[in-house]
């Protein structure tokens, strides 16, 4: 059972499809393990568990025929038998709509809310033969970086229990680092998959803005959300991409990758080159985040990497950019949950504009109200040239530095996180200090580049005394739009190399056939 | 208007399209079927969903644009409008802002501002006393209507008058109409006018404040409330007194005009680029398709008939109905060397009233109607010897003009042969008292010669030339 | 609230010190244009799908309070 458990996806897929193991008892230990969760990493459960039930992946209400499906995903059909991810069950970040599923976004204004339809993204993974396991807690409507903002309570790290897992997408990291499920779904806005990655020592990939569908994706800022992969190894992270990317009639922004994805084989980093940018030099990064980061460098100069200095001069400016579109975005986006159509509805009995007020003064979170009011503001006649207009202008600017540079270089590298997990309320008291935490991760969403943060050492947090047990470093590696392909073969190259999982020993919490103490 | 003040009329108007579906999904468009049976999650706003346009109405857009001459935009797209209201599911309307579809154009002497896309709202039916939650009141929405693609066209502020700008509105919806892109029903809703209306004294450049009147569902009722709303202006300016800025409703039962209680007051949209959707660049092949499917529209067909003589009414007419003004342009062909004017006369005048005689009979072949025409125009039969023969072609498809004349012996005397020249002879022998009262200049006596001539002829005389041969012979 | 919005307005106030004349907002990040749907109707949601999630359906519709003052 325990060996079930310790398959990467493409190993188990790889047996399943063989016949060596059989997908119902691969299926059955994972829905096991899920159940002993204890990092408050599910909101609901494909079998037992608070809100669970046992969804196939048709509806519970399927129109209009059962199973028939529609273009727009209502109806879906059951997992098919047999395709890449026959028998795999994965995790799915509560910001899909999966039919007739509770689907959150991590809001209380969205609780108990069954959509009629599923996201396209989940529906590729099913038609390729994978299952829904559970839907995971995250920061709601994906504003976060350490999923404290969640209606639903925070998660947990499984390395630390008093730590976060990073967020917004900390549910599905903590449920791949913690051995609660294989591989997970995510999205990421401003660093929101790789962040959690770096948090909790896995790896996550934000691919090309346009390379996966967002239909059913519920939106936070339209024009950076990306769903990606979380999983334990690039190799999962390739089988995964592959499946869900594409053209999507019900998306216009979706292109897919030409030449699809195959799986990386690559084992040394000879003839490429990587870019530092001269910038972190001077960037605030925990001590033991910046060894971690200089000792891979070695390692990427021992498989035989070129290392360059490159500039990126405007991604200081960042952080004030994507805190301006971001918003704005999300306070049109976030503008539909008015308790008319769906949802919770509170003052119903009132006038209209009571109702509005009270249905969205209760059922948003302080993040969100925060961020609306931001992004109202900076949307408003009068403000928008100097906000919205001004930041998408540093965000051309951000795209052009990325251009130049890869003139140089085939791939940028940073850390992912300035810091390893920090513990649970460290952070909530200041937002700006939360948003910092998103430094490296935002200037590759806002020039709409793949990135991967792979798990590259361990560190003991800042301040820590001397034999502080280590926590997870990532290290990021961004790439050319739609360039995934050789990104994945240089990050696993790179893995390979790392040994993480092998050097970190019985600390990796997945190791240990569920969660347990570390 | 009076001397002084002169209107100054602007409008915007909503075109509802007629494609199969709606503007950013695939629901069927709906005509009066049950709530909410026209939705799906994209048009009901649920959470995750994106929009796509229609390819159609996409086409349409051009097809309106290139009809009203207007500059089409290289590239344009989609804005996010703002705002909340039940019957805007998303809370903000899909919509295009500073860089429309279509630029400036014109229709007859109007200039056109711009043409643009967007999606229309859902309905919102006040449910009054049966619908009334725990003792308020309340309203439901319906979302069928919810999505249907609108193009919105708004006029410079080139109107003078109410009765112009009914006028004018009745060009434009007959010019959309023939593109067969909308039904263009002002009481179904497919059309909607609101009028922007301001006075300012004679000669001056600069425009005044401004009112908007809206959700007036006939030309008549559009034309009653720019006139009510100028003769309040006017009666404020008059007074000394200043216009406010106000979105105002007419209702044609009272006259009067009240001031709607505004959901958009002062309000901003907060307009941005919509970044779910990408730009729209008309290639060459979209907009050559849009102009080969465009038929001869109204304006260009009343500026040709105004052109070969045609009056303003005859000219209009014609080119509010495509199918009489091919019919016409058949028999003017057919009729050789016959004054249009005159061919028009026949063709809108006399035929129309002879087919509704006749119990909305077919119009006869342009063939012998033409002959008809000629036949007159040569004085060959009188005009009511015509009018004759044109019952007998509604009647009597297979009949030829020729020969119903000589059937019917309407060969009219004219002044060829001598034959009418001696009957006036006769007649003026036969009445010397007419005859002695119209040489000493009293012109109405020339009725009972006439009247003689004519009972002698059975009406067979062309009246001018009798009358051209009383006085000939009488020497005046 | 307002104290932490002031704060991140202050942070996110310094781009407004970029000369940044001349340079293209960025309003589309892919470079597409010209997508489409056909005009072709699909099916849609039966009414009581489509009402499943109101939280006050009413004959059919989405009975909401009204935009009108309460008029007793």
């Amino acid at each position: 059972m325990a060996d079930l458990l310790d398959l990467t996806v493409a190993e188990a897929a790889a047996k399943i499809a063989a016949g060596e193991i059989s997908a119902d008892e691969y299926g059955a230990a994972w829905r096991d393990a899920a159940a002993t969760d204890d990092l408050n990493a599910y909101l609901w459960r494909a079998d037992g568990g608070p809100s669970s039930g046992d969804w196939t992946g048709a509806g519970e209400s399927a129109p209009p025929g059962e199973g028939t499906e529609t273009p727009y995903g209502a109806g879906a059909p059951a997992p098919a038998d047999s395709g890449p991810l026959a028998g795999v069950p994965i995790a799915v970040k509560d910001i899909f709509t999966t039919e007739g599923v509770p689907t959150t976004a991590g809001s209380r204004i969205l609780e108990g809310y069954r959509p009629p339809y599923t996201a396209t993204a989940v529906r590729k993974l099913t038609a390729a033969g994978a299952r829904v396991l559970g839907k995971t807690n995250m920061d709601e409507f994906a504003m976060g970086s350490s999923n404290e903002n969640s209606a639903y309570g925070p998660v947990r790290n499984p390395w630390d229990r008093d730590r976060v897992p990073g967020g917004s997408s900390g549910g599905s990291a903590a449920v791949v680092a913690g051995g609660l499920a294989p591989a997970a779904l995510g999205t990421d806005t401003g660093g929101s998959i790789r962040q959690p990655a770096s948090l909790t020592g896995i790896v996550g990939l934000k691919p090309t803005y346009g390379a996966i569908s967002r239909f059913g994706m519920i939106a936070f800022a339209s024009s950076l959300d990306q769903c990606g992969p979380l999983t334990r190894d690039v190799a999962d992270a390739a089988l995964l991409l592959g499946v869900m990317e594409g053209k999507d009639p019900l998306d216009s922004t979706a292109v897919g990758l030409d030449g699809g994805v195959r799986l990386p084989t690559r084992e040394d980093l000879s003839g490429l080159r990587f870019g530092v940018p001269k910038e972190i030099g001077e960037a605030a990064l925990d001590p033991g985040v910046r060894a971690v980061f200089e000792a891979t460098i070695a390692r990427i100069e021992d498989l035989g990497g070129e290392i360059a200095e490159v500039a990126l001069p405007h991604a200081e400016h960042g952080i004030s950019a994507y805190y301006v579109i971001a918003p704005a975005e999300a306070s049109s986006n976030l503008a539909r949950y008015d308790g008319v159509r769906y949802g919770q509805r509170v003052g119903g009995d009132e006038d209209l504009v009571t109702m509005y007020e009270e249905t969205r003064a209760r059922g948003f979170g302080a993040e969100v109200k925060r961020r609306i009011m931001l992004g109202t503001y900076a949307l408003s006649s009068g403000y928008y040239d100097a906000y919205y207009g001004q930041a998408q202008k540093v965000r051309t600017r951000i795209a052009g530095d990325f251009d130049a540079a890869f003139e140089q270089v085939d791939f940028v590298v940073t850390p992912t996180s300035p810091s390893v997990a920090f513990g649970l309320g460290e952070k909530t008291a200041d937002p700006l200090a939360m948003y910092l935490n998103d430094f490296f991760t935002v200037p590759m969403s806002l020039a709409g580049i793949p990135a991967i943060s792979i798990p590259a050492g361990l560190a003991a947090p800042e301040g820590a005394g001397d034999g502080a047990a280590g926590l997870p470093v990532g290290f990021q590696i961004a790439a050319p739009a739609f360039g995934e392909q050789k990104l994945l073969e240089a990050a696993h190259a790179l893995e390979g190399a790392l040994g993480f999982a092998a050097a970190a020993g019985d600390g990796v919490p997945w190791k240990q056939g569920g969660a347990a103490d570390v | 208007m009076s001397d002084e003040l002169e209107a100054v009329i602007g409008l915007e108007i909503h075109v509802q399209l007629a494609t199969r579906t709606k503007m950013f999904c695939g629901c069927e468009l709906s005509f009066g079927d049950e709530p909410n049976v026209h939705t799906c999650p994209i048009c009901l706003a649920h959470p995750g969903i994106l929009p796509v346009p229609n390819e159609e109405a996409i086409a349409y857009a051009l097809k309106i644009g290139l009809a009203l001459d207007c500059e089409i935009a290289p590239r344009s797209i989609f804005h996010r409008k703002n705002y909340f209201y039940p019957d805007n599911p998303k809370a903000y309307q899909i919509s295009q802002y500073d860089i429309p579809i279509c630029g400036p154009g014109k229709l007859g002497e109007i200039r056109i501002t711009r043409a643009h896309l967007e999606e229309d709202a859902a309905k919102t039916i006040h449910a009054g006393t049966s619908g009334r939650i725990h003792g308020s009141t309340a309203s439901l929405v319906d979302f069928n209507r919810g999505g249907t693609p609108l193009v919105e066209i708004v006029t410079e502020p080139d109107l003078r008058g109410a009765a112009e700008a009914a006028d004018w509105a009745r060009l434009l919806r007959e010019t959309v109409r023939q593109l067969g892109v909308s039904n263009v029903n002002m009481e179904e809703g497919s059309l909607r006018v609101d009028a922007n209306v301001s006075v300012r004294p004679v000669g001056s450049d600069e425009l005044g404040v401004k009112t908007e009147l809206k959700n007036m569902n006939s030309f008549r009722f559009l034309q009653r409330g720019i006139e009510a709303e100028l003769e309040r202006q006017r009666g404020i300016v008059e007074a000394g007194g200043t216009i406010e800025q106000e979105t105002l409703h007419f209702d044609p039962a009272s006259g009067e005009l009240t001031s709607l209680r505004s959901k958009e007051e002062a309000h901003d949209y907060r307009y941005f680029p919509e970044p779910d959707l990408v730009p729209i660049v008309p290639t060459e092949a979209m907009i050559a398709a849009a102009r080969a499917s465009l038929p001869e529209l109204p304006a260009a067909r009343q500026a040709r008939y105004e052109g070969e003589g045609l009056d303003d009414a005859q000219a209009r007419l014609l080119a509010a109905d495509p199918e009489l003004a091919r019919y016409f342009d058949a028999v003017l062909a057919a009729a050789g060397a016959a004054e249009p004017r005159v061919v028009a006369n026949w063709v809108t005048g006399d035929l129309t009233a002879a087919l509704r005689a006749a119990d909305d009979a077919e119009r006869p072949e342009p063939g012998p109607v033409a002959d008809l025409i000629g036949a007159v125009a040569a004085k060959t039969i009188s005009h009511a010897g015509g009018k004759q023969v044109l019952a007998i072609l509604v009647a009597d498809e297979d009949a030829d003009v020729a020969e119903i004349i000589e059937r019917e012996g309407l060969a009219q005397m004219g002044g060829e042969d001598g034959e009418l020249a001696a009957i006036v002879a006769a007649a003026i022998e036969g009445d010397p008292d007419a005859a002695e009262q119209i040489r000493s200049g009293n012109g109405r006596a020339i009725g009972a010669i006439v009247g003689a001539v004519m009972r002698e002829t059975k009406g067979r005389a062309d009246g001018g030339e009798v009358n051209r041969l009383i006085r000939e012979q009488l020497g005046l | 609230m307002a104290g932490e919005l002031s704060g991140i307005l202050g942070h996110v106030d310094r781009i407004s010190d970029l000369d940044l004349e001349g340079v293209e907002p960025t309003s589309h990040v892919v470079a597409l244009e010209n997508v489409f749907r056909a005009d072709v109707p699909w099916t849609s949601l039966p009414p009581e799908v489509a009402l499943a999630s109101a939280p006050e359906p009413f004959e059919g519709a989405f009975r909401v309070p009204s935009p009108q003052a309460p008029v007793d």
